[in-house]
């Protein structure tokens, strides 16, 4: 094996058969192999705390979902009713308050990062894109509150709706359609852009800062677990 | 060296020198430590449920209200019976520019008001002879009629004390007196609530006429203003209560507070014609000459990656490309 070539690769080309399903497994293998996808080791210039609110990000998207599943387990009356539910449903609040906020500040630092440089446009056009989509999913649960909030929220926000035609079909003032888009359509969209997000992340790897240049001595002493 | 084309292209990041790093176990710490700061921050703050406004405790707390928007409905001059696309074609609705977006959707959730919030629920209850006469005598009459009764009924409420329908000062109001009458009866019995919601259905997710018939009165727009929800609060962003709300919403409910999208009657619109256009910046950001060059202009990033420029010292990052 030459010092070039990734150790996958060598795996790939004996195993792979010639249909779809062995093209779609060497596609896969040649973007993203594994130690790309799961990195034991990080480039020496992420040393700041910015770094964490990526994870922080997906670690309260993870603690958003798994508290609106319980939502979801009991129905939209639960939390109206129950203690237990009304503490679950204060959870869903504040980890979605904790989600935004990790994200807007993860989008500032990427922004002040350039991190669109070097082919990972795509990676800051889902990341756009799934904090617009976090919004909407907000919005939707604000209006799927059934109280006075969601009342008043619906009534002022179809306004907007209706002035550009959205509010013919995207109707804030049906509970049923709300509460749809809000448990199923949106975080749909919203996981699938995410894993999109973190396997452009991987497969580019981290932006390197504006100007750095590979330090050739260090290279050679410190790359040995890079393909 | 020339700026422009002949920036430095960014290198591979998997050419620079690494260390190790635990990938799992930070993404693990990370969810612990967000679900131990998610169950202290419910603990301590909760999150607020204020009661839903019905038509029962608007019509019980403030009938003199309840009538006026009763009459308005029944008369076609509520801010829903003139609104236009998509509840009727009363009015063309706001412009993006030249663009009637709001015609072009069409009428897609048909409300007749003087019908669906008035006359159809007092003939599904059971009619006193009074309301059957009246009803007879509404439908007998002219357009032209029904408004001058509705509109002379609606001025003599306005000079009533308080609004009480009770001391209106007599009148040819036709039958609308006794139309009124009959609903706030049903508002104040809880039945109206029911009916404004069935649309003919026994299973019903769908609030809008609800919605509408109390959003018409001002009722909730009172409630509302105390929980500084007001569209000149900053409402959109707002939860009741002393809570953060949708604070991600500040710069859509922002446009609403200056000119001139504060005073335009096509206001709604231009907000969401410019949120568009900022969100495509934002989306498309990476591909706009001058704004991607921010981020090497201030040298924010400068601060980001102290560490390794302190280690790494590079003569000009400034000239790389963003």
């Amino acid at each position: 094996m030459s010092a070039t070539e990734h150790p996958t690769e060598h795996l790939a080309e004996h195993l792979d058969t010639h249909n779809w399903t062995g093209a779609l497994r060497r596609r896969a293998l040649r973007e993203l192999p594994p130690d790309r996808l799961l990195p034991d080791s990080q480039p020496a210039y992420m040393s700041s705390w910015i770094y964490l609110f990526g994870v922080l990000t997906v670690a309260a998207l993870a603690v958003v979902i798994g508290t609106g599943c319980v939502l979801a387990l009991k129905g939209p009356q639960w939390w109206h009713l129950s203690s237990l539910g009304h503490y679950v449903n204060s959870m869903h609040l504040w980890s979605v308050e904790l989600f935004l906020a990790f994200m807007v500040i993860h989008l500032w630092g990427k922004f002040f990062m350039a991190a669109w440089r070097g082919k990972r446009a795509m990676t800051w056009m889902t990341g756009v894109v799934a904090f617009l989509a976090s919004i909407g999913t907000a919005f939707t649960g604000y209006l799927a509150q059934q109280n006075l909030d969601s009342q008043w929220i619906s009534t002022q926000a179809k306004d907007g709706l209706n002035s550009v035609g959205i509010g013919a079909y995207f109707n804030v003032m049906d509970f049923g359609q709300m509460l749809m888009w809000h448990i199923v359509l949106l975080p749909a969209a919203i996981g699938v852009l995410t894993v999109w997000h973190l396997v452009l992340v991987r497969r580019r790897g981290i932006v390197p800062p504006i100007g750095a240049v590979p330090p050739e001595d260090e290279n050679t002493s410190e790359k040995e677990d890079r393909p | 060296m020339k700026r422009g084309r002949t920036r430095e292209q960014t290198p591979d990041s998997h050419a620079f020198p690494t260390r190790p790093y635990d990938l799992v176990k930070e993404a693990v710490i990370a969810v612990i430590a967000v679900t131990l700061l998610t169950f202290g921050l419910a603990a301590v703050f909760s999150s607020p449920d204020e009661k839903p406004v019905t038509v029962a405790t608007w019509s019980q707390a403030d009938p003199a209200d309840f009538t006026a928007t009763a009459v308005t409905e029944l008369g076609g001059t509520s801010a829903t019976a003139q609104y236009g696309p998509p509840y009727n074609t009363a009015a063309d609705g706001q412009k993006l520019g030249p663009l009637p977006l709001q015609t072009w959707a069409g009428v897609k959730h048909p409300i007749d008001t003087a019908n669906d919030f008035v006359l159809q629920p007092l003939r599904q209850t059971p009619e006193p002879a009074a309301v059957t006469a009246a009803l007879a005598r509404w439908n007998a009459a002219s357009a032209d009629q029904q408004t001058k009764w509705t509109g002379a009924y609606s001025d003599a409420l306005g000079k009533a004390p308080n609004g009480d329908p009770a001391k209106v000062a007599a009148g040819d109001y036709g039958p609308v007196p006794v139309l009124t009458a009959r609903l706030l009866q049903l508002g104040q019995s809880g039945t109206l609530d029911a009916q404004l919601l069935a649309e003919g259905h026994y299973f019903q997710t769908d609030y809008t006429r609800a919605l509408l018939f109390l959003a018409d009165g001002s009722y909730l727009q009172d409630q509302a203003r105390t929980q500084h929800l007001g569209g000149d609060q900053w409402g959109m962003m707002n939860e009741t209560g002393n809570y953060p709300g949708q604070a991600w919403l500040w710069l859509y409910t922002f446009w609403y507070q200056v000119q001139p999208y504060k005073s335009s009657t096509n206001a709604d619109a231009l907000v969401w014609g410019t949120m568009a256009l900022l969100s495509a910046l934002l989306l498309l950001l990476p591909f706009i000459p001058g704004l991607r060059d921010i981020p090497r202009l201030t040298r924010v990033y400068k601060l980001i990656w102290r560490d390794w420029y302190r280690d790494h010292p590079t003569p000009n990052p400034g000239t790389a490309r963003t």
